[in-house]
């Protein structure tokens, strides 16, 4: 009796050293021996006045979650990216052309991914990765659009930030982008919910702190589209975002809302100087 | 034993008086944050005040806390101080107000309020994501936070 306590107590103890210590691990991170992935800095853009470093997400996962990153043939996520480039050169819609038909490979969309999102002067709007691919299909190739989670987008997401790997972030802020970036900027400190937790309680204030078994990142999107473990499938940016709404206790946002897209410009940009690493493996 | 006895006759009636005496959440009278009478009426009961701590769909308090004396609660966060100690460190009124809204003794918290009904912005319907229909309940009854309350003074050093 005596002892099963003092057994359970030490276990405690164990666990809280480990808490107490649950810094970024210190590690770092090159794909396939050949490409190295920036996934810290010591300094943070001048904008981003909440951060003084960066973390890539890749950090706080265990060290066998980040093994797995190391090698495309070890990343489940490259399923997805094998299925987008099949994807790329099979013709689709009225038009008879597939994406091979006009961008050639699909490594000639290497630098796409980093300035995503960017805004477009011929819409006249501020666009994602998703809404441009989806704007080729409609308007280009005489095919349907894709839905912001379908497979086939999230893989052909996945596929066109791969041949990125390694440059740094760097999306645009101002210009064009500024009224985007306020009203990401204002709604990552927004209390949402009836938990009234903002993005920024989370993952600006608590980043390397544990909530219940969860190691807290700093909610970087530098990795994605990443491949979730729990769901054994790539998630979009806007589908994380809108489990993390949820989990507030708010009425979340739908991917693809104006909402989520001026997120995801502020989110990318905490980000800029990191580099892309998708299709990155998380919990 | 005396002492026992008294102590049960006194729950017994505070008991009694139970539904007619619970403050709302909008009319808890905070005093530098503390709240100095109970807000069902009735005492705690810690062991019920242990489930609230511990369960998720409850206070899930050891989401941000640890506490020692708690080791079948897995996973304990460390986003706020451990409670061990903690009756040590506040009185029950103290604890009491920061159980039902600790915006009221720490400005600006991150830990949620958890006897208020707004407002907020964009509240849900619990954990699906949707809008709530109608006003929410507060996330815990008067009775739960009297009962974790009463855990909590039981976490002496
Ligand atoms: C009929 C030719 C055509 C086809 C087919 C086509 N695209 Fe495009 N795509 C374009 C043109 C033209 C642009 C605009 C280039 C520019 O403005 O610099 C473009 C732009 C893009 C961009 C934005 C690049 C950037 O730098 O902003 C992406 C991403 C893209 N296409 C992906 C795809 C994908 C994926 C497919 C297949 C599903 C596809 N495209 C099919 C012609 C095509
Ligand atoms: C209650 C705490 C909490 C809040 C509030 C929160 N998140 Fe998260 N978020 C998490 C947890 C836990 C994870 C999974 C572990 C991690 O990467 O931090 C996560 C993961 C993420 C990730 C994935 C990071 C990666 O590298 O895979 C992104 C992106 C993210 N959150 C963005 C946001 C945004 C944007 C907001 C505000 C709308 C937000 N989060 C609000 C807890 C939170
Ligand atoms: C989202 C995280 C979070 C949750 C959930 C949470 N708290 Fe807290 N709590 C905090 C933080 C952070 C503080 C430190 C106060 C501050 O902001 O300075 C705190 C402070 C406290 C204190 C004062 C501790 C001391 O030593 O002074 C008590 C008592 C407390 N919390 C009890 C609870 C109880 C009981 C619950 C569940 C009903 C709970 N908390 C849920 C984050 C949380």
């Amino acid at each position: 009796m005596k002892f099963r306590a003092l057994a359970s107590t030490c276990a405690i103890v164990a666990f809280a050293g480990v808490a107490a210590n649950a810094d970024p691990a210190d590690d770092t991170l090159v794909i396939n021996g050949e490409i190295p992935i920036v996934t810290h800095t010591d300094a943070a853009p001048p904008y981003i006045e909440g951060l003084t470093e960066q973390y890539s997400g890749w950090h706080f996962r265990e060290a066998d979650t980040r093994a797995m990153e190391q090698d495309d043939f070890d990343n489940p996520g490259m399923l997805g990216v094998e299925a987008a480039a099949a994807n790329w050169n099979e013709v689709d819609g009225t038009a008879g052309k597939a994406c091979a038909s006009c961008h050639e490979a699909p490594e000639s969309m290497a630098g796409v991914r980093t300035q995503m999102p960017k805004y477009s002067e011929a819409k006249g709007t501020m666009m994602t990765l998703e809404m441009y691919i989806n704007e080729c299909r409609t308007e280009r190739m005489g095919a349907e659009a894709w839905g912001w989670d379908d497979a086939a987008m999230v893989n052909m997401t996945a596929l066109i930030s791969s041949v990125s790997r390694g440059l740094p972030m760097n999306v645009a802020v101002d210009g064009p982008a500024a009224p985007y970036w306020e009203q990401g900027k204002e709604m990552y400190y927004t209390r949402y919910g009836q938990l009234e937790l903002s993005c920024a309680n989370c993952h600006e204030d608590n980043y390397g702190n544990y909530i219940r078994a969860d190691h807290l990142s700093q909610g970087q999107i530098n990795g994605f589209p990443v491949y979730r473990l729990k769901d054994a499938k790539l998630s979009s940016i806007h589908n994380r975002f809108k489990g993390c709404v949820r989990d507030t206790r708010a009425e979340t946002f739908k991917p693809g809302s104006p909402e989520f897209i001026a997120l995801e410009v502020y989110v990318a940009s905490r980000g800029n100087g990191l580099s892309v690493e998708s299709p990155s493996i998380r919990n | 034993m005396k002492r026992q006895l008294l102590l049960g006759l006194i729950l017994t009636a505070a008991a009694g008086v139970a539904a007619s005496a619970e403050t709302a959440p909008a009319d808890v009278a905070y005093e530098d944050g503390a709240v100095a009478q109970s807000l069902s009426g009735a005492a705690g009961n810690p062991e019920e005040g242990a489930k609230v701590i511990s369960t998720r769909s409850l206070g899930n308090c050891v989401a941000c806390h640890a506490i020692t004396a708690m080791p079948s609660a897995a996973f304990q966060g460390n986003i706020g101080p451990s409670l061990d100690g903690v009756a040590g460190r506040w009185d029950e009124a103290g604890l009491r107000g920061i159980v039902s809204d600790a915006k009221m003794t720490f400005d600006g918290t991150m830990m949620p309020s958890f006897y208020k009904t707004g407002p907020y912005i964009r509240p849900g319907d619990a954990f699906t994501g949707k809008a709530a229909e109608g006003e929410l309940p507060p996330l815990l009854s008067a009775q739960q936070i009297e009962d974790v309350v009463a855990y909590l003074m039981t976490l002496k050093e």
